[in-house]
């Protein structure tokens, strides 16, 4: 009960926001998605709690009969287990901090309530993902924040790139999902059923059910690749992630929600979620680990010369969503929803105070621009450093529990693909403790480079704005600690129960604990190392960064232009296909199919007219083509008798 | 025999008649004529509606058969009777009829100026026909029905549309006509075959297969038209360009789905065979109409136009989900048909709503109404994620529905077929961005008001229906699951026992 309280708390504060929004004003508005998040909030952590310290028991809480046709029957339903309730619990604390903030950040808005509103629908649609009971809701949360995340980024609708933006996420996503729908119809038709306890219990029975499709693979590995088609679109990973840096037109407080903590991280609960089959899916599993290693290393190549404050972020977020991926792919889905959870905090905290500085510099979002803040925003700059410091993965902030399981587990594999992502992650840890250094080095030390009006303007943001950012702090410095012991330790089968399984054959659970000590050693090791070359570069040595650049220019284009991935789609997809809908609809249409008609109309017409002409009026003409008409006739009858 | 004790189909048929003698019954100048008309033709559709909502109430869900059925003999002589009924795939049709009759006669309240008592009588007589074909029972009635249909939609096109109506109006017609004669020579060569045009008996009776390929194609002529079916849907944007608002919503609506209609009565059930055999036909023309009208709607600068193609798109994983012929494919197609007359028709009154105050279709003579349109831009934003078929809206069970059944055929027709779910989102927010988002550049926009409480009656019910649609739809897939059911096990016993007898004979 406490857990439907949960879900849909946020739905009647959206609904209340958006449709009263202009009647009962937006404090009122602010007020009602607020208490509603709050109280969602407060269910979402006991029943967490109840459920992991209180003994409780999992279930499925029914709601409502959806879709049925013949055998193929599906609810409403929530799922009560671990998996769903640490979700359910992060989601709304995060998504009530975020509400909190945005009252400060957003009061010079025009239209309040609509923010409000969409970003409670947003929570909303996350909790139905989440505490899905069975694949189509989980679809259903899934294009749910889909949409959220469409009027988001388009929320400022008067800026055309926002706009364009906004659009280009919803199609890219799309893609994914189509992927992810076919997933779901072959998983109805091969276990006759898309909930998740039916699904589960006949893994066994169905192991060895084959699918053809380019050559003949076992139906689990074909599932399994279709549904992380669906996981890239949503979770940004290669190939599909180039929605991901321009959904930063939307407002921060939406970037930190969605395009951080929330949102993107669907694609890794649905590999969690989906353990169970996915453990017999070694090929699909594989295919996840190369993929997710590439994203982790290319995003944070690509952010070490990005210089929008936002994008930087975005891109670390591409890259952290990586590493989630590569601890899926390598069987270690515990350790890939650990680390989901203490990225919701960091990277939330990294874009709120983002956000913050962003408010201070009167909507500079270039730290080219920037520089010297420290003193300006003192609390905004050491909220950003524990942000940054977990993110790199120095102990003994969250992210270092995290991400060393991660690259313990890549390692732990002990196969090829395993191998590949452990070199990727360690080169991607480097990065990425460069680029955030890099980053606070620019932003908040040195001398600034901003106007000076814009300087001496600058000012730490209001209370409403700072104590999310310090809660999220405090997340940002505990999580990992607090949680890695019943997540990761010896006790973490109790904790996970049946939400997450381990095939027999899989014991990286076990063996990520036995690698190596430079192992464990590596990840912290290369993250000083990167915080150290960042320092060099742009503190002692500021002249050099620019050499290099000028230097190696073909390899600084590149990767300032992100490898080239818009150019290269807008060259190949979308031009030939805007192309191709002229050319069918003036050629294909206009001439070629309307033509026949047209023409035989025309031939009608004008094959009247010369008949009409035929009609002089002259008697003559008409008794000498009878006098024709009957010699001929005459003749044929005397010729064919 | 007849659950609600009197009439009630008959009633539903020919009611609106009694509202058009009633309107041809006043005297007096133009302005009263105009106004009496408007309300008379308003109660009336409201009174076949509330008619029409016991079917509603009283239809017995777990009957796959015909239900309501009443009888008269009318030809004796020939086998001919005058016989209706519905069964759970009509019922709804129905009832979609009737729903969307009133919300056009309430949309073209302030649209129609001219010639209002005539607009109004050839709207009564339009629904008259349409609840009469869905509810024929005798193959005859079935087809004047069918065919009287495209009178008044001609004159509703041909009178009171826009600059090219006459060339609209005439290809509308021809195209039509022309599918339709073929299908009155397969009536006569089955009637001839089984001595009866009573649909019952035609459901139960065997076609020799020989016959079912021929039948089947002159049935393909008149409903592919009708669907409309690539490559023969070109009458149809030009039809709804030119149409007025409610013609547009009405042809939208109820219109293109007596082609898919027709497939489910005729061809499925009495063809089996044939329908098997030519079933990869219909699956390459639904793909090609899928992605290529899509593509073509990407392109459009004329809204209606740009709507009309998506029509026909979705009207493709229609035809795809017929003739999978398997449980959630068919009910996949009827749910979309009727998600699609609910959402195209509201998409096409949101295309009435800025031409009635700008009069202007182009989609570049917009943009930025979000900011003088709130409540506009909501529902517009709404139809839009139901056409490109939001979970938890009208659009997205239908599609599901048909992806699922035709994945059970193949892969790849699910795959190809299910394009249309990012070329949909792509033309629809491609729009949507054009009209509503973006700043107000043009000052006739600036004061452009917001919809009106008459505009908001005629879309609440919409909107109401979307999202019921959407979040719990198996209040209305009830209605035809029983009946799917039954067709899809005699579609595959008559398929079995055809190869049977084909594996028996040469020996």
């Amino acid at each position: 009960m406490l857990f439907a309280v949960a879900v849909f708390a946020p739905l009647l504060g959206s609904a209340i926001a958006g449709l009263l929004g202009k009647l009962i004003g937006d404090r009122a508005a602010q007020a009602v998605t607020i208490t509603c998040m709050v109280l969602a909030s407060v269910c979402g952590v006991s029943a967490f709690v109840g459920l992991v310290y209180g003994h409780g028991h999992p279930g499925v809480v029914h709601v409502l009969n959806w879709i049925e046709s013949g055998d193929f029957v599906v609810s409403w339903a929530l799922r009560y287990d671990t998996l769903s309730t640490v979700m359910v619990a992060m989601v709304t604390c995060v998504a009530t901090l975020i509400h909190i903030y945005s009252v400060g950040y957003m009061s010079h808005d025009r239209t309040i309530w609509r923010f409000f509103s969409y970003l409670s629908l947003f929570s909303f649609a996350m909790l139905m993902l989440v505490t899905a009971d069975n694949l189509l809701q989980l679809f259903f949360g899934w294009e749910g924040v889909g949409l959220a995340s469409y009027l988001l980024i388009g929320y400022w609708y008067d800026r055309p790139s926002a706009c364009a933006a906004a659009i280009k996420a919803f199609l890219v996503n799309r893609i994914g999902d189509l992927g992810f729908a076919l997933g779901i119809a072959l998983v109805y038709v091969t276990f006759g059923s898309v909930e998740f306890t039916t699904i589960f219990a006949g893994v066994a029975k169905h192991q060895n059910d084959m699918y053809s499709l380019f050559g003949t693979w076992r139906a689990y590995e074909v599932i399994g690749i279709l549904l992380f088609i669906g996981a890239c679109g949503k979770s940004a990973q290669l190939g599909l992630h180039v929605w991901l840096p321009d959904a930063m037109e939307g407002p921060t407080p939406v970037s930190a929600l969605i395009h951080a903590a929330t949102m993107v991280t669907a694609g890794v609960f649905l590999m969690a979620r989906f353990s169970p089959v996915l453990e017999f899916a070694p090929t699909a599993l594989a295919v996840v680990t190369v993929v997710g290693a590439s994203t982790a290393l290319f995003a944070a190549t690509v952010g070490c010369v990005q210089n929008d404050i936002k994008r930087i972020i975005a891109y670390s977020t591409c890259s952290q969503l990586g590493y989630m991926f590569v601890a899926a792919g390598v069987g270690a889905y515990q350790a890939s929803v650990f680390h989901l959870l203490t990225h919701a905090f960091f990277k939330a905290l990294l874009f709120l105070s983002a956000g913050s500085v962003i408010h201070a510099m009167s909507d500079e979002q270039d730290i080219r621009k920037m520089g010297g803040l420290f003193g300006k925003i003192p609390l905004t700059a050491t909220v950003m450093w524990i942000g940054s410091l977990a993110l790199a993965g120095v102990p003994p902030f969250a992210g270092f529990y995290s991400k060393d399981a991660i690259v313990e587990a890549s390692f732990a594999a002990h196969s090829a693909v395993g191998t590949y992502g452990f070199w990727c992650l360690i080169i991607a840890a480097f990065l990425t403790a460069f680029y955030s250094w890099r980053l606070l080095i620019l932003t908040f030390h040195g001398k600034t480079r901003a106007d000076h009006h814009v300087f001496a303007h600058a000012h730490e943001s209001p209370a409403v704005m700072t104590a999310p950012l310090i809660l999220l702090a405090v997340g940002a410095v505990t999580t990992g600690y607090v949680f890695h012991e019943q997540l990761l330790g010896a006790e973490w089968q109790h904790f996970w129960g049946a939400a997450i399984v381990n095939g027999p054959a899989n014991h990286i659970m076990h063996a990520m604990e036995e690698v190596p000590h430079w192992v464990s050693l590596a990840p912290t090791v290369v993250g000083l190392a990167g915080i150290a070359v960042a320092y060099l570069l742009y503190m002692a040595l500021p002249s050099v960064p620019a050499r290099l650049a000028a230097s190696f220019r073909p390899v600084y284009l590149f990767l300032l232009n992100k490898w080239y991935f818009d150019e290269l789609y807008n060259a190949a997809i979308v031009r030939p296909l805007m192309c191709a809908a002229r050319v069918l609809w003036q050629t294909g249409d206009a001439t070629i199919i309307d033509g026949v008609p047209n023409a035989l109309a025309a031939m009608t017409s004008s094959g009247s007219g010369r008949v009409a002409r035929l009609q002089t009026g002259s008697i003559a003409a008409y008794a000498f083509t009878m006098l024709i008409g009957l010699v001929v006739l005459i003749s044929v009858f005397l010729l064919f008798r | 025999m007849n659950a609600a004790g009197f009439p009630l189909l008959s009633l539903v048929t020919w009611l609106p008649l009694v509202g058009v003698l009633v309107m041809m019954s006043v005297r007096g100048d133009e302005q009263t004529v105009a106004t009496n008309a408007r309300w008379t033709a308003l109660w009336t559709s409201l009174i076949v509606f509330a008619l029409s909502l016991v079917l509603w109430v009283k239809f017995d869900k777990a009957d796959g058969g015909f239900q309501f059925v009443e009888s008269a003999a009318w030809l004796p002589q020939w086998g001919i009777s005058y016989k209706l009924g519905v069964d759970g795939i009509s019922v709804l049709f129905v009832l979609l009829s009737t729903a969307l009759t009133p919300l056009c006669i309430l949309a073209s309240w302030e649209s129609i100026t001219t010639r209002v008592r005539e607009f109004m009588i050839s709207f009564l007589i339009l629904e008259t026909m349409m609840v009469g074909m869905f509810a024929a029972l005798d193959a005859v009635v079935f087809y004047m029905f069918f065919e009287g249909v495209l009178i008044p939609m001609y004159l509703l096109i041909g009178i009171w549309g826009g600059p090219r109506r006459v060339y609209a109006a005439i290809k509308f017609f021809l195209y039509t006509l022309a599918g339709s004669v073929l299908m009155l020579l397969a009536l006569l060569a089955i009637w001839y075959q089984v001595g009866s045009t009573d649909m019952v008996t035609l459901l139960a009776a065997k076609i020799p297969v020989a016959m079912q390929t021929w039948l089947f194609i002159a049935f393909f002529a008149s409903f592919a038209v009708k669907v409309p079916m690539w490559p023969v849907h070109t009458w149809l944007p030009d039809a709804h360009v030119e149409a007025p608002t409610a013609g547009s919503v009405i042809l939208a609506g109820v219109l293109l789905k007596m082609g898919a209609y027709g497939f489910l009565r005729f061809s499925v059930p009495m063809l089996p065979v044939a329908t098997a055999n030519m079933a990869p036909l219909i699956y390459t023309l639904s793909v090609v109409a899928v992605v290529y009208t899509s593509l073509v709607a990407l392109a459009q600068t004329d809204m209606k136009k740009l709507i009309a193609y998506s029509s026909v798109a979705h009207m493709g994983v229609v035809t795809i989900g017929i003739f999978t012929v398997n449980v959630q494919g068919i009910s996949g197609a009827l749910f979309q048909m009727l998600s699609h007359g609910v959402v195209s028709a509201a998409l096409f009154l949101c295309v009435g709503v800025v031409y009635d105050r700008i009069h202007s279709r182009e989609i570049a003579r917009y943009g930025g109404l979000a900011d003088r349109m709130p409540k506009y831009a909501f529902a517009f934003m709404l139809f839009s994620m139901a056409s490109c078929g939001l979970p938890g809206t009208a659009g997205f069970v239908g599609e599901f529905l048909v992806l699922v059944g035709a994945f059970k055929v193949n892969f790849w027709l699910a795959g190809l077929g299910s394009l249309g779910m990012i070329l949909g989102a792509a033309y629809m927010l491609f729009l949507y961005r054009r009209v509503i988002f973006g700043s107000i550049t043009r000052d006739d926009l600036r004061g452009i008001l917001d919809l009106s409480a008459r505009e908001v009656a005629v879309f609440a019910p919409l909107v109401v229906l979307t999202l019921w649609m959407g979040v719990y739809p198996s209040s209305f897939s009830g209605f035809f699951d029983a009946a799917v059911n039954a067709m899809v096990d005699h579609h595959h016993a008559a398929i079995d026992s055809t190869t049977k007898l084909a594996e028996v004979l040469p020996r």
